[in-house]
């Protein structure tokens, strides 16, 4: 038998482990400035404090875990959909050890208050450059496996992980245009509005483009193959990809409702984001559809369990989102609580669950095991995140609604009802539900550490051989 | 009208009208038989590593 070439693993390994190692270390700082919240006490330092750690917890979650979700399932997926290892293997070995060195500057310097202050964006000029040098290499590796593909076809998850490489390059790029004026403080390029809508325009897309398009590369490969059957409607996952590239960079503005940002871009963005729900809404129909015919599978299978329910959070979260960016509904939603819950129906609903669903997939397949450790404790899993998340985006829900009511309602003689500090007071019973329902999400996440660990421990790392295309060997 | 406001108006009926010309392109019948083709990509293999097959097939290092 002659050597067969194998498919490069390695740094898929690597990438799917430390995906569990930042989530926990990501929610952890989660639930701190939860706590924080209801004990103001906690602010034990200033490096400690809520304003230092809520960024750290963002981009814990969304570049660091979510990140490494993401670098993990595309190097996977576009080996084996393209029937060829990885391009340039030393280049990709750099990402996974440059993206390390990003995220532990950003654990570094964000506590020690070097910011540049735009939101999901905070890094300092020489991080930038770092971001900017790995996500050209990653680029470079993907797009480069894709050329160097045995198969006629670009599988659809292909064209999803490719979108996000390239929209978040591009929106990294120009937001990040900054003026250093020493090596730890940069001035953004832009002023005044147009600073706030190129930082909207980054940030909406961040979410649309990361957070989005790069986990749709993962439900259209992973449901299908959990569920056993090819995606519900292939073509209407090309026009799913087509519509949400043409619409979701024109959905900024929604966050800039009543500012000093013209009235009309407010409006497109809005029409924008009502547009949104069409494609989304087809994306996720079709990835739920998928398992039509195969419904007994989510009795017992804790992996389609947690991908079809992403989609389900999915759902939900693409139909709250544009109601949200309605401008009457914005003015009672906008600042309060609804927006954190909703962002954390998308981020933990969808995001965490559909990347935790996933990993639960990769991990035996890269250790050369046919399954994790334990179904049980994937299951125990589920139910205690599912429930986590549910405590989580309830209490925000009332929470949000009940503070924008507050805010705005006034006396017979136009003076307000209430001080600020009472709908603060008021806050506090939702914010210890919300440190429940984290709580919970972070328990499932030590729960799926250690039985990552259970199922690593002892086992080889396992390369899989590259095979020829079906037609080829037939 | 401006130039500038002009060609902002084209380019975007321009892309509205192509991205109405990838619907009907997906949709259109020709393209059938390349896309269940394309759907069945992620079923080419089997990558479920068996206890014998590891060994045999694969590399462990």
């Amino acid at each position: 038998m002659t050597i067969q070439a194998t498919y490069n693993y390695k740094v898929v390994r690597q990438f799917a482990v430390m995906t569990v190692i930042w989530g926990i270390v990501g929610m952890l700082v989660g639930v701190i400035i939860a706590a924080q919240l209801v004990w103001p006490e906690l602010n034990l330092h200033e490096f400690l404090g809520y304003g230092r750690l809520r960024p750290l917890h963002t981009n814990a979650v969304i570049f660091a875990f979510g990140g490494c979700a993401l670098f993990a399932t595309s190097y996977y997926v576009v080996q084996r959909t393209c029937h060829a290892p990885l391009f340039a293997p030393g280049l990709a070995a750099f990402t996974f050890w440059g993206w390390q060195l990003v995220i532990v500057l950003a654990a570094l310097s964000l506590p020690l208050g070097y910011t540049t202050g735009k939101e999901y964006a905070e890094l300092e000029w020489p991080i930038d450059i770092l971001i900017t040098l790995v996500w050209v290499s990653y680029a470079v590796v993907f797009f480069g496996t894709i050329v160097k593909r045995q198969v006629p076809h670009i599988y659809v998850a292909n064209w999803f992980y490719g979108g996000f490489i390239l929209a978040v390059a591009l929106l990294h790029v120009v937001n990040s245009c900054e003026i250093p004026v020493t090596l730890t403080k940069s001035y953004s390029c832009y002023a005044g509005v147009q600073d706030a809508m190129v930082q909207w325009w980054y940030g909406h897309n961040a979410v649309g483009f990361f957070l989005t398009a790069g986990f749709l590369g993962m439900m259209y490969y992973f449901v299908p193959k959990q569920a056993g059957r090819p995606v519900y409607s292939y073509r209407l996952s090309v026009v799913h990809f087509w519509a949400l590239i043409f619409t979701y960079m024109w959905a900024g503005p929604h966050h800039l409702h009543y500012t000093a940002l013209p009235d009309w871009t407010q409006s497109i963005g809005m029409i924008f984001s009502l547009i949104l729900l069409a494609p989304s809404w087809g994306g996720m129909i079709n990835g739920i559809m998928t398992l039509s015919g195969a419904w007994h599978k989510l009795r017992d299978d804790p992996i389609l369990k947690f991908l079809i329910t992403s989609l389900s959070f999915y759902g939900m979260s693409t139909f709250e989102g544009p109601m949200m960016s309605i401008k009457t509904v914005n003015a009672l939603s906008h600042y309060t609580d609804w927006t954190v819950g909703h962002v954390h129906s998308g981020a933990l609903g969808w995001v965490a669950f559909i990347s935790i669903g996933s990993i639960y997939y990769l991990i035996p397949r890269l250790f050369g095991r046919e399954q994790m450790h334990s179904v049980k404790l994937m299951t125990v899993h589920f139910w205690i995140a599912t429930i986590g998340v549910v405590l989580y985006i309830a209490s925000m829900w009332i929470a949000g609604v009940m503070q924008g009511l507050m805010w705005r309602a006034t006396n017979p003689d136009g003076t307000l009802t209430y001080a600020f500090v009472e709908a603060v007071k008021a806050t506090y019973p939702y914010w210890t539900i919300r440190l429940l329902g984290g709580l919970m999400f972070l328990a499932g996440m030590l729960i799926m550490a250690w039985n990552t660990w259970k199922t690593i421990a002892g086992a080889k790392a396992y390369d899989a051989p590259v095979l020829a295309p079906a037609g080829h060997h037939a | 009208m401006d130039i500038i406001n002009d060609l902002r108006s084209i380019v975007t009926v321009l892309a509205f009208l192509s991205f109405l010309g990838i619907v009907a392109w997906a949709w259109s019948g020709r393209r059938r038989a390349a896309f269940e083709e394309a759907a069945r990509l992620p079923f080419t293999e089997d990558d479920v590593p068996d206890a014998t097959g590891a060994s045999k097939q694969g590399k462990t290092s």
